[in-house]
């Protein structure tokens, strides 16, 4: 036997794990945990508080409707926000895949483009189009098909437009993936057997994308669910969402404990959906394991 | 004359004489292979990728029922011509009928052959009944007959019982077993097996090889199977059609394809045969002398007179080479290179001069020759073939 390192040693896995893992417990899992203690600190004033401990945060999330409903409604939007993306999704990914055209890398490129201008820039082009003088509400007044600006910002439509924006390209990569993943033996086989190609795809590709689907759909639904800027920029106060009445309660009201509960409320509440998700959509994600 | 239709090929290339002969002389060697339409027939069918044209100028008819492989090196174009019956790809000039029908307009999907791929191909999401019974599903069989069907072609293939699982819950072997039961269910006109054994391990293959044989005999299908196995060629196929870049070199038998090679190409690529380069120094109506490059003489029987001075190869099998006192005839002087012991057998790399070795692969007899020993080998006038100076056989 030779003494020292293998390439499979523990010592060294955890070495090369040790960096991402104390980022993680410093960065991550201490602050959430500072976060958790938080909630039970008292609420004296804006901005004071002190260290006795309370229920009265969680108990007033749990009674207050108020709370309730933004909650719903941020699972609303972020559900909707997830489908469409789905929907609108598959077809540039089927695409992309599908296409004899030599350079794909090309199309790829173009779905990264986005993401070399600021996210928050991005967003804010949408005033300039939904807004009372932007461009939608001004050509038709030119046009005359309207005699006054339509209220277009500033709605739950435009929140959810700017989340499709700014999500659609995950989705197309997620089904892109599991696309490219498909053995296209499988697909002549089906055809050989019988198949047109509109049912070789219900037969073999549309099942064998499915994962890619549904990873996608969960991405797009935290985030969606998760975000912050988009409603902020695009939603009024009416048509925030949950990261924006935590803002809120934090940056305005000044409460920290309060604003400490709604942010685990959230993390749980997404996380618990994750995590139930993904053991839900397990059963596919083994079903993809076979097909690569 | 019936038989024409029957594995016929039209001028492959430059060197028909051998191709054609071989066609011919096993034709009038089968009288049970009178007329009726070939199961598949491919006339002058050209396949481009783009500019490369990966096949030109095939043509072959297949009788029904008869097992044929399509023999050659990578590349060759083997699989080019499979996926061209199934229409997954297209020709760019020629026909292909099956059954008489010609097929250049028919969709893949309303071919009706039975396809088995190198990769198996079984669908990961669906079990073993829904694989086998996908091609009865898309052909609107009632479902107690599917029931019935998909029952029979797993008890073909000796895996009765497996409807339920998932292909990933079966071996290599098995998995392609359940392709194979797919592919055959839904009685196909044609079968096309695509390299269907080189995933499996040796003994696998050994196993495969003669259960795929067995199927296609009970079935009767007509099956075309794609290999660069010559092992598995010369001991499956009724008729093998070797490839080389594009073209076919020869159609026959496998004894035909084995004893008397068309081509060079064909000596070489099917049991590495011995090739002695030389000139005719005497010949008549059935013998020529020639004088190898390697400097010694020999005899060899000739199909017809040749030309004193005419470069020609000589042809020689391994294993009809005789070494030591059994070389009687033909009797080259050299000095062993190499020996390997089989057994039964031993194989000596033999240097004849003029920087020519030949290989004998013989029966053990007394005492093994060393490396550096002395050593004659030799063999018949009418053990070799002889190939003119384009490598096709003179005949
Ligand atoms: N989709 C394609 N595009 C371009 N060229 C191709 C394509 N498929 C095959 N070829 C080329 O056509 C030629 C024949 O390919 P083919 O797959 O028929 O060979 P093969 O005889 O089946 O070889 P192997 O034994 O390796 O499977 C090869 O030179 C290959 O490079
Ligand atoms: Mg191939």
């Amino acid at each position: 036997m030779t003494r020292g390192w293998t390439l499979y040693d523990p010592r060294l896995a955890w070495i090369l794990v040790a960096p991402v893992l104390l980022l993680l417990i410093f960065f991550l899992l201490l602050p959430i945990a500072v976060m958790a203690v938080y909630t039970f600190f008292t609420f004296v004033t804006a901005g004071v508080e002190t260290s006795a401990l309370t229920l009265a945060n969680w108990h007033e999330f749990l009674t207050d409707a108020y709370y309730h409903g933004f909650l719903i409604k941020t699972l609303r939007v972020g559900a909707v926000t997830a489908l469409i993306c789905g929907v609108l999704g598959y077809f540039p990914a089927y695409f992309i895949w599908a296409t004899t055209f030599k350079h794909k890398w090309l199309l790829l490129l173009l779905l990264i483009v986005p993401f070399w201008i600021s996210f928050t820039i991005r967003t804010f082009s949408w005033i300039h189009i939904l807004g009372e003088q932007g461009l939608i509400n001004v050509t038709l007044l030119k046009l005359g098909l309207i005699d006054q600006p339509m209220q277009m910002l500033y709605t739950e439509g435009a929140v959810i437009m700017g989340l499709l924006h700014f999500l659609l390209p995950y989705m197309i990569l997620n089904v892109y993936v599991s696309l490219e993943g498909i053995d296209r033996t499988l697909i002549a086989a089906a055809r050989s057997m019988g198949c047109t190609s509109a049912q070789a795809f219900r037969e073999v590709t549309l099942p064998l994308s499915l994962p890619g689907l549904a990873a996608g759909l969960l991405l797009c639904f935290v985030l969606a669910a998760g975000s912050y800027v988009t409603p902020q920029l695009l939603g009024s106060g009416r048509d925030a969402l949950f990261g924006n009445l935590i803002y809120d309660t934090i940056m305005g009201q000044l409460n920290w404990p309060m604003g400490a509960t709604l942010s685990i409320v959230l993390f749980v509440v997404l996380g618990c959906f994750a995590a139930l998700y993904t053991r839900y959509m397990g059963m596919s994600q083994i079903v993809k394991g076979l097909g690569g | 004359m019936p038989d024409k239709l029957t594995d016929q090929t039209s001028k492959p290339r430059p060197s028909p004489a051998g191709a054609s002969q071989a066609v011919a002389g096993s034709a009038a060697a089968r009288p049970g292979a009178e007329g009726g339409t070939p199961a598949v027939e491919f006339r002058d069918i050209d396949i481009a990728y783009g500019k490369f044209v990966a096949v030109r100028d095939f043509s072959l008819a297949i009788r029904r029922g008869s097992f044929v492989t399509l023999l050659g090196p990578s590349g060759c174009g083997k699989t080019t011509i499979l996926r061209s019956i199934a229409g997954l790809v297209d020709i760019s000039g020629g026909q292909i009928s099956i059954g008489g029908r010609r097929v250049d307009d028919v969709p893949i999907y309303k071919r009706n052959i039975g396809l088995v791929f190198q990769s198996y191909a079984l669908f990961p999401h669906k079990n073993v009944f829904d694989n086998v019974a996908f091609g009865l599903k898309y052909r609107n069989v009632p479902k107690a007959d599917i029931q019935r069907k998909v029952r029979q072609a797993l008890e073909m293939v000796r895996l009765p019982g497996s409807e339920k699982k998932l292909p990933s819950q079966l071996s290599g072997g098995q998995q392609q077993r359940i392709a194979l039961a797919r592919a055959i269910v839904f009685e196909p006109e044609v079968l096309l097996l695509d390299e269907p054994l080189s995933a499996l391990d040796a003994n696998m293959r050994e196993e495969m090889r003669v259960e795929i044989k067995k199927i296609q005999k009970e079935t009767g299908i007509t099956a075309i199977f794609v290999t660069h196995d010559q092992e598995e060629a010369l001991s499956m196929s009724d008729r093998i059609v070797v490839m080389n870049a594009g073209a076919v070199e020869q159609i026959g038998t496998p004894e035909e394809v084995y004893e008397t090679p068309a081509t060079a190409f064909v000596a070489d690529f099917l049991g590495k045969a011995n090739m002695l380069a030389g000139t005719v120094s005497a010949a008549d109506q059935q013998t020529a002398t020639v004088s190898l490059a390697a400097g010694q003489t020999v005899t060899v029987a000739s199909p017809r007179a040749l030309a004193p001075g005419a470069a020609v190869t000589v042809v020689v099998r391994p294993q009809k080479l005789a070494v030591g006192p059994a070389a009687t005839s033909n009797r080259l002087a050299g000095r062993v290179v190499s020996t390997s012991y089989l057994g039964s057998s031993a194989i000596y790399e033999v240097d004849i001069g003029g920087r020519t070795t030949i290989r004998a692969n013989t029966p053990i007899s007394g005492k093994i020759a060393r490396e550096g020993e002395a050593i004659d080998v030799g063999f018949g006038p009418a053990d070799c073939v002889l190939l003119d100076e384009n490598g096709s056989r003179i005949a």
